[in-house]
């Protein structure tokens, strides 16, 4: 198949970028960054520098890739991740827009790699529990509901891609946040922080630069994991249980 | 040199018991006038990280990814296992230990897989605590499944995201410590070589992989958790990252490399698809619990799976081991599976896999039940592959997936260089010549919970805790030697790219070092390697500069170090003259086609010693005692 290809290149965060036109012969079967991979070795073998994108385990587990595909983080296949999207779901004689993540909180490092350290942030800030290495009582001392612990399963999904940001019209890191706080929240181990996880997160998510959320619901469509905006609801409660509750 | 263990006397039981009281402790005080440098972020770095800054230590933390979320452990599909004996099926700390050293292939050190089976439970213990969210009973309890052919349940998993969920147990740990300022984060930052001053591991030079600046770290302790070497292969399960590049540069600078060529080939990845093939993926090994393996039994077969017929069809693993059956263990499943196809009854458009069949099972217990257990697996399948295994045979073949082998290390994880520390896969340690099913997340966590922060402390107090600062002489001439080699691969500007000669480098490695080894092969190997090698060295074209984010130069310095380890891979394998495990040698084999291992001659761990590039390595051997296990051949007809 025959693909005209727009990619966003950049040299540094404070260059001014621009899209430059590719004309790359792709098999149905390659992954999307296998067609990438295959541009980056024609734009070499004619002294050309590649196109920086993020990538590492290709299974669509790791959370590195993530490209803005004909204006949908991660393209047109819901639930799957850049790494796992196949040329088949495309046609022969496409145009495809390649775009990096566009976030103010995420800046653009070179062509389609962001900075995305915003959200490590926001995870040091309180998204864990404390427990000391060594001071844990026996693994089935505490019995977890099945459902609970499933649905505080389908919340630690996240890969942390930053796909919702992307796609978010506030450019709000709410899902990703409420995410990792309803993992935890759910567990009975996650109560003692329950209150301060939720404070200290979101606190740490506007400190950051993201924006706030107001329910778009794109976020979910984006999530390559299709976490619920749900948790987002159980957040926003949380949050607002934590700040009545706040001694200060 | 000597090799010592330095495992301590006394019965198995109590070895490690009787090490922890005899190792020195370091007073609460001093632990922050320490600085200890972690490099790699996985199961194993990052919970070492956490753990060492939970006691007080000064830790910085290293990784080449954007957060040290995104580790390759983070892939790990099926489990972990743990002695718990949760579901009362005769399941014990010493089961676990025995079938570790007998699945092993008897060349890993008794002591250490006994202590790892005991750890085991404190493994799950802490990993609940941190809120990972294992699957569960109606009860509430936590549930179990048998996994990799073991006769008890003992494998705790959180669907087919257990190493991802084990991974963010750990990453949020290191999470809390790097908020609470003990540990400093370093990420997209690449460690080029290590510094030893004085006979002792005194620091580190890393490239920031952003603004391409070259800098050194100094510390009392470097520990390396970098993982495997899959990737020498080119065609791997391993994440693209994944490279030797900081356990090489380690064995360059004096620690010796153990067991190199004891390499895992997964049985169940998706075959390639293409010459433009980057990497493959691993399908979780329970599907072999529910699916059928054959072939046609005619060769260069045309017709579709369904068109052949129950007489035209080898499941060659049950008709070969009716016991087990399609549960063989790796290595033997992996090995039958590379006969089929080279004998020309391989199945796909490309002639290179073999069927992977649920027919029956969906026949016996119902498409519902088949994708209740393994639907994730299918809809991966189908997302890559376009075709749906409800109706078709999915198409497997084996795929390099982990690495036995590593850097040699004592019973306390200390490489043969004071002050150098490895865990994970990095190291040699637990899995002799085979690794089994769902061990590798329990070896990565038992090393960095629970033992590197009791063992570092005893060489800590005998170093004392003068602060190292990254000035000394040492550290200024090996910065100057890692600029100096970006540079040189800046400047050959030839005309081959980077990944085309790691393709040539992956496919001599895969034909001649793979899963099955002949002296004829890997001295062809002996021979084209090097060769290649000055190829790279004088045509491959690193595109760009060095003084920014340059993934072209980041890749060529890792098929650079590939090139210089691949060697050493061969000559190892050359010099097993036996079969274990995942080292299979053509040349010895029983009546059967069975592995035959020669004990009288190479029960012991081959640990390498550095002696230039394309010079014979000098060879030590750690003997290998088995007064617990006692050898047998292993038998799964």
């Amino acid at each position: 198949m025959q693909l005209v290809l727009h990619v966003w290149r950049q040299a540094g965060p404070n260059v001014k970028g621009a899209f430059a036109t590719h004309r790359v012969a792709a098999n149905p079967h390659m992954s999307f960054l296998e067609m990438l991979d295959s541009l980056n070795e024609e734009l070499a073998a004619n002294d050309e520098e590649p196109v920086a994108f993020e990538h590492d385990c290709r299974e669509g587990i790791c959370g590195s890739c993530g490209i803005v595909i004909n204006g949908v983080p991660h393209g047109p296949t819901r639930g799957t991740a850049t790494c796992q999207l196949h040329m088949r779901k495309f046609r022969d004689g496409d145009e495809i827009w390649i775009e990096p993540w566009r976030a103010a909180a995420f800046p653009v490092i070179k062509d389609l790699v962001v900075d995305r350290s915003p959200l490590d942030a926001i995870v040091q800030a309180g998204g864990y529990i404390t427990a000391r290495t060594g001071s844990a009582p026996d693994a089935n001392a505490i019995p977890i509901p099945k459902d609970d612990a499933e649905l505080a399963m389908d919340a630690a999904a996240c890969i942390g891609c930053g796909a919702c940001v992307a796609a978010c019209p506030n450019a709000s890191a709410m899902l990703f946040t409420a995410a990792k706080a309803s993992h935890l929240g759910l567990l009975p181990q996650g109560q003692p922080e329950r209150d301060e996880r939720a404070l200290k997160m979101v606190s740490m998510m506007d400190a950051a630069g993201f924006g706030g959320c107001t329910n778009h619901g794109e976020c979910e469509i984006a999530c390559p994991k299709e976490i619920s905006v749900e948790f987002i609801a159980r957040l926003n409660r949380d949050l607002f249980k934590a700040s009545v509750m706040a001694v200060e | 040199m000597t090799l010592e263990s330095r495992v301590p006397s006394g019965p198995i039981q109590e070895k490690w018991d009787r090490q922890r009281f005899e190792l020195k402790l370091v007073n609460p005080a001093n632990k922050r006038k320490y600085e200890i440098i972690v490099v790699g972020s996985g199961l194993a770095g990052a919970s070492a990280a956490a753990s060492l800054a939970e006691l007080g230590y000064r830790v910085k933390c290293f990784c080449f990814q954007d957060s040290p979320r995104r580790a390759h452990s983070i892939a790990a599909q099926g489990g972990i296992n743990a002695a718990k004996n949760y579901q009362n099926d005769g399941d014990s700390i010493w089961r676990l230990f025995y079938d570790t050293v007998k699945g092993g292939d008897y060349r890993s050190r008794e002591a250490n897989v006994y202590r790892l089976a005991q750890i085991s439970l404190n493994i799950i213990d802490q990993c609940v605590a941190q809120g990972v969210p294992f699957a569960r009973e109606y009860g509430g309890q936590l549930a179990n499944r048998s996994f990799g052919g073991a006769q008890v349940s003992r494998t705790f998993y959180a669907r087919g995201q257990t190493g991802q969920q084990l991974l963010l147990g750990a990453y949020q740990a290191l999470a809390r410590q790097i908020g609470l300022g003990a540990v400093t984060m370093f990420p997209r930052t690449e460690m080029l070589d290590v510094v030893v001053v004085d006979g002792h591991a005194r620091g580190i030079v890393v490239r920031d992989l952003v603004s391409g600046a070259i800098s050194s770290h100094g510390a009392h302790a470097i520990v390396l958790a970098t993982g495997g070497y899959s990737n020498a292969y080119f065609l791997s399960t391993n994440a693209k990252g994944c490279n030797v590049t900081a356990t090489w540069r380690a064995h360059r600078r004096g620690a010796l490399f153990a067991n190199p060529c004891f390499t895992q080939i997964h049985p169940t990845c998706i075959p390639a698809s293409g010459d433009y093939q980057s990497k493959l993926t691993l399908m979780s090994e329970s599907l072999r619990n529910d699916g059928r393996i054959w072939v046609p039994t005619a060769t260069e077969e045309q017709r579709s799976a369904d068109a052949i017929s129950e007489g035209e069809r080898d499941y060659y693993l049950e008709r070969l081991y009716p016991s087990f059956g399609n549960l063989t263990p790796r290595d033997i499943a992996s090995r039958r599976a590379k006969e089929a196809v080279d004998s020309g009854r391989g199945v796909g458009e490309l002639k290179n896999g073999v069927y992977l069949d649920f027919r029956d099972a969906i026949q016996r217990l119902g498409a519902d039940v088949i994708g209740e257990r393994y639907g994730n697996l299918f809809d991966m399948y189908e997302r890559i592959t376009g075709e749906n295994p409800y109706d078709v045979p999915m198409r497997i073949f084996p795929a390099p997936h982990y690495t036995m082998g590593g850097l040699w290390v004592d019973y306390n994880l200390m490489s043969s260089v004071p002050g150098l520390y490895v865990i994970g896969e990095a190291n040699f340690s637990d899995h002799g010549a085979n690794r089994l099913g769902a061990s590798a997340l329990m070896q990565g966590l038992a090393d960095g919970y629970f033992i590197l922060p009791y063992t570092i402390g005893d060489y800590l107090t005998r170093i004392g805790s003068a602060p190292v600062t990254a000035n000394a002489q040492a550290f200024g001439a090996i910065e100057e030697d890692v600029a100096q080699r970006t540079k040189k691969l800046l400047a050959v500007e030839g005309k081959r790219t980077v990944d085309s000669f790691h393709r040539e480098l992956g496919r001599i490695m895969w034909d001649e070092c793979g899963m099955s080894r002949t002296k004829e092969g890997l001295a062809r190997a002996l021979q084209a390697i090097p060769a290649l090698r000055d190829e790279f060295w004088s045509d491959v074209r690193v595109t760009g500069r060095g003084e920014n984010l340059n993934q072209t130069l980041e890749k060529a310095g890792r098929v650079a170090d590939f090139f210089e380890f691949a060697e050493l891979m061969c000559v190892d394998a050359l010099h097993r003259d036996e079969s274990c495990g995942g080292h299979f040698r053509e040349e010895y084999q029983t009546d059967e086609g069975e592995a035959l291992r020669n004990d009288d001659d190479f029960a012991y761990v081959a640990a390498w010693n550095f002696t230039g590039v394309g010079e014979q390595p000098e060879l030590l051997k750690e003997p290998l005692a088995f007064e617990h296990v006692p050898l047998s051949q292993r038998s799964y007809k």
